[in-house]
């Protein structure tokens, strides 16, 4: 054979050269049969280095390049574009993984070394085989869909409205707003979180940009970037929303309750209506009601039909149903957010089984002027608590639940602290393991508190009973707790306790990700592209994140994330096209026997049936090259370029070589 | 236990922390984050020198005399409630058997009735290849609690008067067998 | 449903009142016990702070004996219960230990392979026997009798095992099940004390006195127990609580396995009940009358 391969080994600082021997690798490169010369390099994916292939090629001494290095994740693209410069096709290329498959995951240097050189050798092998293929390019759909109406989701849809891009808003509950329309104030600045959240709201309901579909759910994503169909089913709320004007007639009048009227101050938290038909909060985007068919009399026991009778615009639709709508976007950008641990699962803690242990969303819910109890703190029998204690790290940072720190849990208690001061006489005692106040103006929040006089108290809460050991305990809530900067254990009567639960990723999250081709890692959230390079990305190509579906995020990070992600979606549109993997799956007509078996296997629906010639045809432009059909033609007609058998025999061959 | 004093670096041993790490059980204290949870879920953290939590930072720190004279590793009732606490699955427990070990095998056990009472059940188990509680209370009393020895009558009464303290140990037939067991375990060597 | 019964060394000494009931009750709910033949102590707590592989090995030895029977193993003692257990589970977690304890069990002419389950006798009643036919024989439920239902610590403790580590509750349902009622204990998975009513006896008092406070504050009759030295401890050291506190505690700790045998309409002697330090109080007895 011809080829003149030229064989390229990266050290990575000590990354590779630490752990594999460079000189035996490049003296056993240099014997493989095809390689032309074999160089080596500190970083080859800087300047210098690119120089070095790109001299090679230039100077016509090699035409076909291996570099030994990191994952293709990282440099693929970066050497492709290298020999795309210097005229070489870029799908002559290959890289060889030394790094994450060998010298970071192997303890001992000859083993490593041994690997990297079979990893050469499969890669030169495979090299032989390849053939040029054509660039493809496909245009950019500027429309963009954004999953989720929390401040996230707002705020990465308004940038992109405002830009005067198209944006598909879908929400799965009635109204957007996410967790930050239940809260009061915001940590550190104390400000009114409805105050500054609403106006967004009522921009995004109103901007002719924007197009927002609540009570929505994401049904099915195909395509890929650039050209993705998605499907999203409205649930039936029951309301028509052309004909609603919002007046409230039909909440006031509802015998219906979704939220018990009666029972202990807790139980009865609520922001919106307590009815069956409901408002979430009165804010609501839209300002449109909705009919919780689970306790709604009519859905249940077949009359009622107050709400209907009321209703002067005959907004009222029993018999409303489910639908589908599809519709094309370039980008999506997941916005999901997060949910609250659930502690009743720490039974040692008591939620659920003591009255007066709540969870911090149930005390941002209490505290809000909008809510039940109109902002003020009490305890379930209604009256004003005289201490109160608040837990720290419920379900973070314990490997029985969560292992992640939840980031905002410090500061929200603080903010509980403060707020308990400004409301109530009560005594506040705080249990922290670490205070963890990294954000701009935090550490003077905390220096803030610090001076209102809560107790702190540096220890993780081993139980909360209502078992007195003494008078003073009697009828209150003890917490049991070591005092670990005095080095005692102390019992500390309170009459409510705050457990502040940790941030998980959303219910739904892992079907979302599904969808959208994305990975979930093991805490449960989305696994960006690259933890610090690629924060908004993710592996798949047109699909971003923003906010607490990545990670638990306070307000301003995640504002700034879905600032990021949404300007990496207009630098997308504002390119309008987009190259594509050229490595697609090709139909030897000859071979083929229209059996059709490949057509509805093709998960990309890119396989259709041509009748006049009776073979199977593949639309390229929807070729992923995943590779599916090819493995399941009984002619073995389907060649999968880039990925041909004898491309891959001469990869194992390679590897087997060594 | 510890004086107030300024402690110098070389008086501490450093070697500890990775002796006790290498102990099975052992291997998840270097990830203590000190929350207190062991200590305030302990039954007995009170009348401990140090509570468990105090013991992590001790050995950390490198107090190994402290530690190992310490009454904490004897006052342990095995309750297991916070190793089944702790946020990082410490198994707390296993390090205070751990430890316990360490203290009988350099001799710091000075005046600990814990190790008398472990000593002679592991005589009794050795001897009838069953526990004879009888057996064992009486030379448990007779080593540890001579001037005390009328202090156990009642309970020695209410339990003999029951028919709950027989005077003939239950023997297990093949004890040669247990023993050539137990024999070879001394040959491997301790874990 | 046939198990092979690994005893004890406490149920043929101060815990014999417990084999007395489980002698007459397992063959009425149909629960057949062959008892290991030739089997060793457990070691329990004691043996493990002095050695540990020897304890392990001792432990290992019954589970090889138990293993040709290839049947569940099951004891009546929290401290059995957990030692076999942990070997168990050290034996499938550890490998040097595996092997160690190979070559420590072949020397005795033995093998194990890890085969075995073990399991707390309260874990049959509860999921093998089950409430609701518990709740069938009981030809004589104890309506009106309240119950402190005490799980102490080994039963549900380290291991994953059929309960919960902070609130157990299946001894609670077979309480109910038998008519009588359990009342609010929030102690019910607290420590005793153990081996420290030996060697800090003050310290086990003080821990024995919250547990008979909380279950005479709840207006209990009885406390009922699965842990020989549970038992002891309340039981036997309870008139020693009197009169260290100036307490005047006279309420009566027994076994699961006597309250169900009286729920069977089985005479209280045949139990061993006559065997408790502190008998059965008149109100009790009253109750069981009227039952």
């Amino acid at each position: 054979m011809s080829e003149r391969i030229g064989v390229y080994v990266c050290h990575c600082g000590t990354n590779i050269a630490g752990k594999v021997n460079i000189d035996e690798v490049v003296r056993f490169a240099e014997g493989l049969a095809g390689v032309e010369l074999v160089r080596d390099y500190k970083f080859m994916c800087s300047d210098p280095g690119q120089a070095m292939i790109q001299k090679d090629i230039e100077g016509d001494l090699i035409d076909r390049v291996v570099v030994a290095s990191c994952s293709p994740l990282m440099h693929e693209n970066t050497f492709r574009k290298v020999c795309e410069r210097c005229g070489v096709n870029p799908y002559l290329f290959t890289m060889a993984n030394i790094r994450e498959q060998c010298s970071w995951v192997h303890v001992d240097m000859g083993d490593s070394t041994a690997k990297a050189k079979a990893l050469i050798a499969a890669a030169v092998s495979r090299t032989k085989f390849l053939e040029p293929l054509p660039k493809r390019e496909v245009s950019i759909n500027p429309r963009t869909l954004v999953i989720g109406g929390g401040i996230a989701g707002i705020q990465a849809a308004l940038d992109l409205a405002e830009a005067g891009k198209e944006v598909v808003l879908v929400e799965r509950e009635p109204s957007i707003g996410g967790h930050m329309a239940k809260f009061d104030k915001t940590f550190p600045t104390l400000d009114c979180s409805a105050c500054i959240l609403t106006p967004r709201m009522v921009q995004v309901g109103q901007h002719p940009n924007i197009k927002l579909m609540t009570y929505a759910e994401l049904d099915e994503v195909n395509g890929y970037v650039g050209n993705f169909t998605v499907r999203v089913r409205n649930k039936a709320r029951y309301v028509d929303p052309e004909l609603c004007n919002g007046c409230g007639m039909c909440w006031e009048k509802c015998p219906g309750t979704r939220v018990p009227r009666k029972g202990n101050v807790h139980e009865k938290l609520s922001l919106g209506p307590t009815t069956s038909i409901y408002m979430p909060f009165m804010q609501a985007v839209p300002a449109v009601p909705v009919i919780d068919s689970g306790t709604c009399l009519y859905f249940q026991k077949g009359k009622c039909r107050v709400c209907e009778s009321v209703c002067e615009r005959t907004a009222i639709k029993y018999d409303m149903e489910d639908t589908f709508e599809e519709f094309e976007v370039g980008n999506i950008i997941i916005a999901t957010g997060f949910r609250t641990f659930d502690p009743r699962v720490i039974k040692r803690y008591g939620y659920g089984a003591l009255p007066n242990v709540m969870t911090s969303l149930d005390f941002e819910i209490m505290n809000c002027a909008a809510g039940s109890t109109s902002g003020a703190i009490l305890m379930a029998d209604g009256s004003e608590p005289k201490s109160i204690g608040i837990v720290h790290c419920v379900g973070s940072r314990d490997k029985h639940y969560n292992e992640h720190c939840s980031r905002v849990c410090c500061m929200y208690a603080l903010k509980y602290a403060h707020l308990i001061k400004e409301k109530t006489n009560a005594e506040v005692f705080d249990f922290y393991i670490d205070m963890r106040c990294f954000g701009k103006g935090y550490e003077e929040f905390y220096d803030r508190l610090l001076g209102e006089d809560v107790r702190f108290v540096r220890g993780k809460v081993a139980e909360v009973s209502n078992v007195p050991v003494n008078v003073v305990e009697e009828g209150k809530l003890v917490i049991s707790v070591e005092d670990t900067l005095v080095g005692v254990v102390r019992r500390v009567p309170v009459d409510m306790v705050v457990l502040c639960t940790g941030l998980e990723s959303s219910v739904g999250l892992a079907e979302v990700a599904t969808m959208c081709n994305v990975s979930v890692g093991k805490d449960g959230f989305i696994i960006e592209k690259h933890p610090k390079l690629g924060p908004v990305s993710t592996a798949t190509d047109g699909v971003f994140i923003a906010g607490a579906c990545q990670s638990p995020k306070d307000i301003p990070d995640t504002v700034a994330q879905a600032s990021a992600a949404s300007s990496a979606v207009l630098s997308m549109i504002t390119r309008g096209t987009i190259e594509i993997e050229s490595a697609t799956a090709e139909i030897n007509e000859k071979k083929c026997s229209g059996c059709r078996i490949c057509n509805n296997l093709c998960p990309y629906l890119a396989i259709t049936f041509d009748r006049e010639k009776g073979v199977s045809v593949i639309n390229e432009a929807l070729c992923k090259g995943c590779g599916t059909c090819v493995a399941a033609c009984p002619s073995n007609a389907i060649k999968a370029k880039h990925f041909a058998n004898e491309q891959i025999f001469a990869e194992i061959e390679g590897l087997l070589s060594v | 236990m510890l004086e107030k004093d300024v402690v110098y670096e070389s008086t501490l041993d450093h070697d500890f922390l990775d002796e006790i790490y290498a102990l099975p059980g052992g291997q998840e204290i270097k990830k203590c984050i000190q929350c207190g949870t062991c200590s305030g879920s302990c039954p007995v953290g009170s009348v401990m020198d140090y509570a468990p939590r105090k013991i992590f930072s001790l050995i950390r720190a490198g107090f190994r005399d402290e530690v190992l004279s310490s009454n904490t590793i004897w006052f342990c009732a095995s309750c297991y409630t916070c190793a089944v606490r702790c946020p990082k699955e410490i198994k707390i427990t296993d390090v205070m058997y751990a430890l316990k070990r360490l203290a009988v095998k350099e001799g710091k056990t000075r005046g600990r009735k814990a190790v008398v009472l472990s000593k002679n059940f592991v005589k009794m188990v050795n001897k009838y290849g069953r526990n004879h509680e009888t057996e064992l209370m009486t030379r448990y009393i007779l080593e540890a609690e001579l001037f005390n020895a009328f202090h156990f009558i009642p309970q020695g009464w209410r339990l003999f008067s029951n028919g709950r303290l027989p005077l003939k140990p239950h023997r297990m037939k093949n004890l040669d067998q247990l023993r050539r067991i137990l024999k070879k375990v001394d040959e491997l060597g301790e874990i | 449903m046939k198990y092979t019964y690994y005893p004890g060394c406490s149920v043929g000494a101060t815990a014999n009142l417990y084999q007395d009931s489980i002698n007459v009750v397992a063959p009425k709910v149909g629960v057949e016990l062959e008892e290991l033949q030739d089997w060793n102590c457990c070691g329990a707590t004691a043996y493990m702070s002095v050695k540990e592989l020897m304890s392990f090995a001792i432990s290992a030895r019954n589970l090889a004996l138990a293993e040709p029977f290839h049947r569940d193993v099951v004891t009546p003692c929290s401290a059995c219960y957990l030692v076999l257990n942990k070997t168990n589970h050290y034996f499938a977690e550890y490998p040097e230990l595996r092997k160690k304890l190979g070559k420590a069990l072949e020397a005795g002419g033995l093998s194990y392979s890890g085969n075995i389950r073990v399991r707390h006798l309260l874990d049959v009643f509860v999921n093998d026997v089950g409430p609701e036919r518990l709740s069938e024989l009981a030809t004589k439920k104890l309506a009106g009798l309240r119950v402190a239902p005490y799980y102490g610590c080994q039963i549900v403790r380290p291991e994953e095992g059929f309960d919960d580590p902070d609130e157990p509750e299946s001894m609670d349902r077979l309480i109910e099940a038998i008519g009588a009622t359990c009342v609010e204990y929030p102690m019910k998975a607290k420590c005793c004390g153990a081996s420290l009513m030996g060697t800090q006896e003050k310290l086990a008092l003080k821990l024995c006195r919250e547990l008979l406070a909380n279950a005479v504050r709840a207006d209990a009759h009885c406390i009922v127990t699965l842990c020989p030295l549970c038992q002891m401890n309340l039981d036997v050291y309870q008139p020693k609580v009197n009169g260290l506190f100036r307490t005047k505690f006279n309420i009566p700790v027994i076994y699961f396995t006597q309250l169900i045998g009286l729920s069977l309409g089985i005479p209280p002697r045949e139990l061993g009940l006559h065997r408790l330090a502190v008998k059965m109080t008149k109100q009790m007895k009253d109750v069981l009358k009227g039952a």
